[in-house]
């Protein structure tokens, strides 16, 4: 078992339970929109139990689980121990308070304002100052990686950092750039309007500062996955990764083009000009360039794998992987929904096609697809893979383990496809109570019904997810961590360019200032009329 | 197994996939933005959240639809927690409208159902979008972003009617309760 394991477990498991509350709240919700009315369901209710899911899911989940997968990371990929653990540990407890501050304020029904907050609204400053906390310890874990990084490459000078630590690394810093935005706009405009120092925001503003982090935070949830796939399940799989080097330029491209492109989520603001939409429209397209070339490499390493298992011809190879693997399934099942998933958003990022699907349900589709479906099953098969060198046990049989992966993947289908559809006919995101009398709204109710089942299926999936690891009844074979997949031809001599950072960082700062330079610097050489604080905490 | 030699090889093939499928996907985008001139509203006109109502284009009197004596149809709607003022406005179909919204309090967002029609509304910014209506009847209108916890009752209708039926009076006008 590993060093670190007490702190990894308080990591993932304050993820894992923010996760299973809000699928719970995320099933009540679609119950609500649905015509079939559940107790409780009033707007306040909605409102809040909406904010705290997105809380729970954005802000919790991905975090904890981010910064504890990364401390495993860094002591299994470059067996070592840790640097500074108590300094982790601080961190994960100002992680810990800013997080309850948060979601108490969010139950308190003092802080209804979505998680994307939508100044002027404005709410309890406790629950803005609780989420800059949670960002404030990932902050310090961004150090404690990029401090491990580099005592190992001074221990082990000239030799390739192994590709799982240098994804970990490219996403650790991926993510200070990230949320310089968000922490901005809480610091500069959001808090002091919540401790009544301002009475008004300029919203402009406010979003592009938003749009900063829009994109890119989600490329920070989503590095975990791409982990996984370069680095376990082609070892899972019992073949090897079919090249390093697209692995680290794939990492490298994520860090590039996740940033610069953040303004596709203000297509339909009326603040910017059309000329850097443009720009970061063009910019977006490129982000499909890391992932196109993962979904090669990736299938290329399954292919020697399912080879090296004794597959023939074209797709005979495909058959003969083991795929009642949990780690080598959830591959699978994330492929799947990448492919969907990937296809909603190529639609959404078409600058003129998003007029029909912008703020509607297809949307919320598209993101729960992506994120909830390719990523969050990788963050099961991970903590599947990790959890015997962590605690000693299976996390409950395999069979039990793939019954829940194929529960989630079914339960995300059921709920989302319906969603796009809904989405296409004009139904409009973040209502509570649809008005079913209306001849407009009537015939959506059949899918709104499937897709509600939908969510109960994914909550069964949560729930047994959260059983699995809890259980202890099936000692485990073996206590060593999973081994990380071999490369092709083993990468003993690396570009520097492609074994560190200082270049790409470089190179951010470049597309950042011509992405975001003047989108930012014209709300300061002209000022806008500011928008008047709105409270909904009084 | 595959040498390096052949790795890279089929790699670099890869990569003409893929740089011809980016290249594709972001044609088909430029094609219907420059040719077919659709484009996002982007008119970045500023407006006081404070003021709106009491002067100009987005005072009360002035709001709902009007016909310029060119010709040219206009409508001016103002989103307010929890409302659209007017909540109807009647347009005809066949002809391009221009569609202007302003907000006095937080963010909303507009969306004709069946249509083109979609802006986010930002306090302190004059939102615009262009629109030819092909459908008649009453389109629903909702609010589309987070405003607050009547958000959900916060709709309207356009009434979109055939050339032949839409009527504006000596100003300009034309409004529902005239059909
Ligand atoms: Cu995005
Ligand atoms: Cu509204």
């Amino acid at each position: 078992m590993i060093a670190s394991r007490r702190l990894v477990l308080a990591h993932l498991w304050t993820a894992f339970i923010a996760f299973a509350a809000a699928c719970v709240l995320g099933a009540w919700q679609m119950w609500v929109r649905s015509p079939l009315r559940p107790p409780l369901a009033t707007p306040e209710n909605y409102f809040l139990s909406v904010t705290a899911h997105g809380s729970a899911m954005a802000y919790v989940l991905t975090t904890f689980f981010i910064m504890g997968f990364g401390y495993y990371v860094a002591e299994t990929a470059l067996g070592r121990p840790l640097p500074r653990p108590r300094i982790a540990w601080a961190a994960f407890w100002i992680a810990m308070l800013g997080t309850l501050l948060a979601l108490g304020t969010v139950l308190s029904g003092r802080a209804t304002v979505l998680y994307t907050f939508y100044p002027p609204m404005t709410g309890s400053a406790v629950y803005y100052v609780g989420l800059v906390l949670v960002v404030v310890g990932s902050w310090v874990w961004v150090g404690l990686m990029v401090e491990a990084m580099r005592r190992w490459k001074k221990a082990e000078p000239g030799r390739p950092v192994p590709l799982a630590m240098f994804a970990t690394v490219a996403n650790a810093i991926m993510w200070a750039w990230t949320t310089v935005g968000v922490a901005a706009e809480l610091l500069f405009q959001v808090i002091p309007a919540a401790l009544g120092l301002v009475q008004s925001v300029d919203v402009g503003l406010s979003r592009t500062l938003f749009s900063w982090t829009l994109h890119a935070i989600v490329y920070f949830w989503l590095f975990p996955a791409y982990i996984a796939f370069y680095t376990m399940a082609p070892a899972a799989a019992g073949g090897r990764l079919y090249s390093d080097t697209m692995g680290r330029l794939t990492f490298v491209l994520f860090l590039l083009y996740s940033l610069p492109v953040g303004m596709h989520h203000l297509f339909m603001d009326p603040e910017h000009s059309t000329g850097f939409k443009f720009l970061q429209m063009v910019l977006t397209a490129f982000v499909a360039v890391p992932t196109l070339l993962t979904v090669f490499t990736i299938t290329a390493s399954m292919e020697i794998a399912g080879r090296l298992a004794g597959g023939r011809g074209l797709f005979g190879w495909i058959g003969a992987l083991p795929w009642h693997r949990p780690m080598v399934l959830a591959t699978g099942l994330s492929f799947v929904m990448l492919f969907f998933g990937g296809g909603g958003g190529l639609v959404n990022m078409a600058y003129g096609m998003n007029a029909m699907v912008h703020n509607t349900s297809w949307v919320t589709a598209h993101f729960h697809l992506i994120f909830g479906g390719t990523v969050v099953i990788m963050y099961f098969a991970i903590a599947y893979a990790i959890w015997p060198s962590l605690t000693g046990r299976e996390a409950g049989s395999f069979t039990r383990q793939r019954l829940q992966l194929w529960l989630w993947f079914i339960g995300m289908m059921v709920t989302t496809l319906p969603w796009h559809w809904l989405g296409l006919l004009g139904q409009w995101r973040r209502v509570a109570l649809f008005d079913y009398t209306n001849p407009t709204i009537a015939p959506w109710a059949p899918w709104v019904i499937v897709s509600f089942v939908g969510g109960l299926i994914l909550l069964v999936s949560a729930l047994l997810f959260v059983a699995n690891l809890a259980g202890r009844h099936v000692p485990a074979l073996r206590a060593l961590p999973p081994r990380y997949a071999q490369s092709h031809h083993e990468a003993s001599h690396v570009p520097t360019a492609l074994n560190g950072f200082g270049f790409w960082n470089a190179a951010v700062a470049v597309l950042m200032l011509a992405a975001y330079g003047w989108p930012i610097a014209q709300f300061f050489v002209e000022p806008s009329p500011g928008a008047i604080v709105h409270r909904v905490d009084r | 197994m595959a040498s390096e030699e052949d790795v890279l090889r089929t790699e670099i093939r890869w990569s003409y996939v893929v740089a011809g499928a980016t290249a594709l996907i972001l044609g088909a985008i430029l094609f219907a933005g420059l040719a077919r001139g659709i484009n996002p509203p982007s008119n970045l006109e500023r407006i006081d959240p404070k003021t709106l109502h009491l002067t100009g284009e987005f005072a009360e009197g002035n709001l709902g639809t009007r016909v310029a004596p060119n010709g040219d149809v206009t409508v001016r709607i103002v989103t307010t927690q929890f409302a659209f003022v007017p909540q109807c406005v009647v347009v005809p179909t066949g002809r391009r409208v221009t569609l202007r919204f302003a907000s006095p309090d937080v963010i909303h967002g507009v969306l004709v159902a069946g249509t083109n029609v979609n802006t986010m509304v930002i306090p302190g910014y004059v939102a615009q979008v262009h629109s030819t209506f092909t459908k008649t009847g009453d389109l629903l209108t909702p609010c589309h972003e987070y405003c607050g916890l009547g958000h959900s009752q916060m709709w309207a209708v356009v009434r979109a009617v055939p050339p032949d039926r839409f009527a504006a009076d000596a100003e300009g006008r034309a409004n529902c309760d005239r059909l």
